[in-house]
């Protein structure tokens, strides 16, 4: 396997190494040195100590565990029916269900929050104004109080259901039909075949969204920061962020960060034991198209609720966001003589840091997504064609960042950079493609395995090096899969609070961060307003990418 | 960091100006000064004023100095600091101009050699002495106090309390947000004056009437206008006011033990990389211009002495206060924040 030609292989793998060192082991290994010193540097267990004998560490362990499997279990509620409705049935409106879901994808958590404030704060709420005018209640009763575990419970789920939904629907659209056939010729009804054939297959990737939907909840940031503290209780996340305020006490943030790392490590290893065991799921020769059920009479009643679900993540909280945005207090109803553009005004030409940080978030999100795009390819390659030895080991430290947590490479850069990149744009840079790896490096690496590797064959043969065949013949091929990456990594950046909370300086402030500032003093118009151009500016640069990378790479192959 | 040459001051000092050994002389708004501004084209301005009038004020500036861009990071003072040693740990000199809520971060900051000084012809002539650092660090820009209010529509004339004892009535259970010591300046100053005036067995008990946790000072105003809840138990009175003047529900109330006064020191950073740009910035601020403009639109209590308050504004010396102790805010500052958090949760 290894090329007798000296072409640029080994050099890039060094490189490639040393890349990813710089940018995952550098500083997770700060984090383990902060997390076993004190102060000057002497190595201790006394912040562990502190960190589990100290309620104000242990509360925030317990709360966040006890959140993220609330939000696992009711994602897994909701997403389960809803991913069956959506590739199993003949229910209305399923492929608009599946965008709408992508959509709430889309949609940062943290925005996510802010407008379930709007929504359901206890008093100005805007549905617990309309509970109180429908029912008569009086001022003083609330319906809704999103300041609460629960209430950030359920925003998380809001945001986290999709990854279950989109898990769900997938392995539902590839389960044989001929199962399920085969049950109902011997007689099974269409919902004794959904029982006993469908949910028992589906089940091991129930577990895996379970899993993911874990994940997610136990590393968010920016919901529990917007919601947990006005609430009076801490995440681990907010915890970790709270005690990197200046003096940072890095050494306790490292060593509360690593639980937070441990934990997802194991939970990953587990959601691979699952997910490997998924073969069961695809036993047979070729499959038929899956068989939809008939829901009949049920057929506009499950659309129906399909959508309310969908009101919760994305209709109520983009209807307050809008509402906020043109009305002068948050907490009223806009109407046409009440509607103003005072906010708008204020947020792009009043003040100072909206365009520094839109021009920042916009420089980031398309460098992130190229830089990030090429090395996720490279590592893809390498380690789809086995081009080097020493292969495993780039895969595995391009999938490793799955397992830090945002909010701790936040800090571990930091540790790592503080003095040379933090408070330049690189080091936010370095934290986004360093995030948006694994799943790059994923999507680009099952899209080089359905490349054959003859073509590539040929072009060595005829005597071009690995880069240049990469360059002309794999790269063309793949162009479709290369420009998904590059919206993901593109839509990732520009959602990225928890990495980016910890490593912004003035100067180097991105669109999230603040948004995240203006909450602190409450200055919820002109937040309506960014995160509105922030999601519009997400579909715009997702729809360019559609139409125009698509030409570039053709005309790419074309010269 | 290149070191800039500054605009040196004319030698003579207008007469009847304050004479302080330590500090530097009284210097005007001159020509070359504006020049050598226009030249450095911006400047960036750390402040813990509440949007709305910080970025007016920094509009202001650039509509009367042309070609100069005033960049406003505008967060809660504490974070401010945080920010500020934080960058200035790992060498990074953003910070021209810096205006907090909490002016003992003042005393450290002078104290490690971080600021230049620099008294202006208003600093000398038109501001209060003891307003002004002796040897011309800093001064203060403008007053603010930090009272109670209250949503009229969601607070009865009988229930309407007089003073923070008051507040621990039953009650009043959750029906107040509150700012947090660990973010605002505002508050830090506000937190040391009231344990200082009235103990922590009342914060203590405060924290028991689930209070809506805030954290800048400038976010209260922001919830009792809205109507998420019926009292604010701290936030800075400029934004209740304003909000009051544009027709908001809302009422101030200035407690009966007494009302916490926070002083809003600026100085100017010795590692400004504006350093011409930060001087015209002060001197502008503190000028009576400068000055009027914040008072009409905020209705601060100016610090120069020419300017007369906001009308239909109380006047300072009719509002009992807390004494402000700066040396005493700086040593409390983290035990604050510790018990602080043990008694509030977060």
């Amino acid at each position: 396997m290894t090329p007798r030609r000296f072409d640029l292989s080994l050099p890039v793998l060094i490189g490639v190494v040393i890349l990813l060192a710089a940018m995952i082991a550098l500083p997770v290994g700060w984090l383990f040195v902060y997390a076993f010193a004190d102060k000057e540097g002497q190595p201790t267990l006394d912040n562990f100590v502190t960190l589990f004998t100290d309620p104000s560490f242990l509360d925030p362990l317990i709360t966040t565990l006890v959140m993220s499997v609330s939000v696992s279990a009711i994602c897994c509620l909701v997403a389960a029916p809803l991913g069956w409705l959506a590739a199993r049935t003949d229910m209305p409106l399923a492929r608009t269900l599946r965008t709408l879901v992508m959509a709430s994808l889309v949609t940062p958590p943290f925005v996510g929050a802010i407008a379930w404030e709007m929504l359901a704060a206890p008093n100005s709420g805007l549905l617990n104004q309309l509970w109180r005018y429908l029912t008569g209640a009086s001022a003083d009763e609330a319906l809704l109080d999103i300041y609460t575990f629960e209430g950030l419970v359920f925003v998380l789920a809001c945001y986290t259901f999709p990854y279950v939904f989109i898990l769900v629907a997938n392995a539902l659209d590839r389960m044989p039909g001929e199962l399920e056939d085969a049950s109902s010729m011997l007689g099974a009804s269409t919902w004794q075949t959904a029982r006993r054939i469908t949910v028992p297959l589906a089940l091991p990737v129930l577990l895996a969204g379970a899993l993911v939907a874990f994940l997610q909840a136990l590393n968010q940031f920016g919901a529990p920061a917007i919601l947990a503290i006005p609430a009076g209780f801490h995440t681990l996340t907010t915890k970790i962020w709270s005690l990197f305020q200046f003096p940072p006490k890095s050494e306790l943030a490292s060593a509360a960060a690593l639980p937070l790392l441990l934990l997802t490590v194991a939970l990953l290893r587990l959601q691979s034991a699952v997910l490997g065991r998924r073969g069961y799921a695809v036993l047979g020769g070729k499959y038929g198209a899956p068989r939809l059920v008939r829901l009949g009479v049920l057929r506009i009643p499950a659309a129906t609720i399909a959508m309310m679900v969908l009101a919760l993540p994305l209709f109520l909280p983009y209807a307050a966001l809008l509402n906020t945005a043109l009305s002068p207090v948050a907490s009223q109803l806009v109407t046409p003589a009440t509607a103003t553009l005072q906010n708008i005004k204020f947020t792009f030409w009043g003040l100072s840091s909206t365009m520094p940080a839109l021009k920042n978030t916009f420089v980031l999100a398309v460098s992130s997504a190229t830089l990030g795009g090429l090395l996720a390819m490279l590592i893809a390659y390498i380690v789809a064609r086995r081009a080097i030895p020493g292969h495993r080991v780039l895969a595995f430290l391009a999938t490793s960042p799955l397992a830090i947590p945002g909010i701790v490479l936040g800090v571990g850069l930091f540790l790592a950079y503080a003095q040379t990149l933090y408070g330049t744009l690189w080091i936010l840079l370095i934290a986004f493609i360093t995030i948006e790896l694994p799943a790059s490096y994923q999507q680009l690496g099952s899209a080089f395995h359905a490349v054959h590797p003859e073509l590539e064959e040929a072009g060595r043969m005829l005597g071009a090096t690995r880069l240049r065949t990469l360059w002309t013949i794999t790269a063309p091929l793949l162009s479709t899969a290369a420009i998904a990456t590059w919206c993901f990594i593109f839509v990732a950046v520009i959602r990225e609070l928890s990495a980016a909370a910890v490593l912004f300086t003035s100067e180097t402030k991105v669109v999230s961060v603040l948004i995240f500032d203006l909450k602190e003093s409450g200055d919820v118009g002109a937040i309506a307003v960014l995160s509105l151009a922030m999601i519009a500016l997400t579909a715009l640069a997702i729809a360019a990418a559609n139409r125009l990378g698509g030409g570039r790479l053709q005309a790419r192959i074309a010269g | 960091m290149r070191r800039r040459t500054l605009i040196k001051a004319t030698a003579l000092l207008p007469i009847g100006a304050r004479v302080v050994s330590a500090a530097p002389a009284a210097e005007p708004v001159t020509p070359a000064l504006i020049e050598a501004a226009t030249k450095e084209g911006k400047v960036t301005y750390y402040t813990a004023m509440d949007l709305s009038v910080a970025e007016p004020v920094a509009k202001a500036f650039e509509a009367r100095y042309p070609g100069i861009k005033v960049s406003v990071e505008r967060t809660g003072s504490e974070r401010l600091f945080n920010r500020i040693a934080q960058e200035r740990a790992s060498k990074i000199y953003k910070v021209d101009v810096v205006n907090s809520a909490d002016a003992s971060h003042f005393l450290p900051w002078k104290r490690q050699g971080w600021l230049a000084p620099f008294v202006s012809d208003a600093m000398a002539k038109d501001v209060p002495a003891e307003m002004v650092d002796a040897d011309g660090m800093f001064c203060n820009q403008r007053t603010h106090l930090c009272p109670i209010a209250y949503n009229t529509k969601l607070v009865l004339p009988a229930d309407v309390p007089k003073g923070y004892q008051d507040l621990l009535d039953p009650k009043y259970l959750g029906k107040m947000v509150k700012a947090h010591p660990g973010y605002s300046g505002t508050i830090m100053t506000a937190t040391q004056q009231i344990v200082r005036e009235i103990g922590w067995p009342y914060l203590e008990k405060l924290a028991k009437q689930k209070v809506l946790q805030g954290q800048s000072a400038t976010e209260p105003p922001k919830k009792l206008e809205a109507g998420e809840r019926a009292i604010a138990v701290d936030g800075s009175d400029y934004q209740f006011w304003m909000a009051k003047e544009r027709g908001a529900p809302i009422e101030v109330v200035y407690a009966v033990e007494g009302t916490p006064l926070i002083t809003n020191p600026m100085g100017i950073f010795k590692s400004a990389a504006s350093p011409n740009a930060a001087r015209l910035l002060v001197s502008w601020i503190m000028s009576a211009e400068g000055q009027q403009f914040i008072v009409t639109l905020s209705g601060q209590y100016p610090a120069n002495r020419h300017i007369k308050p906001k009308p239909g504004r109380p006047l300072l010396a009719d509002i009992k206060t807390f004494r402000e102790d700066p040396a005493a805010v700086e040593k409390q500052a983290d035990e604050i924040k510790v018990r602080y958090t043990r008694y509030f949760k977060v």
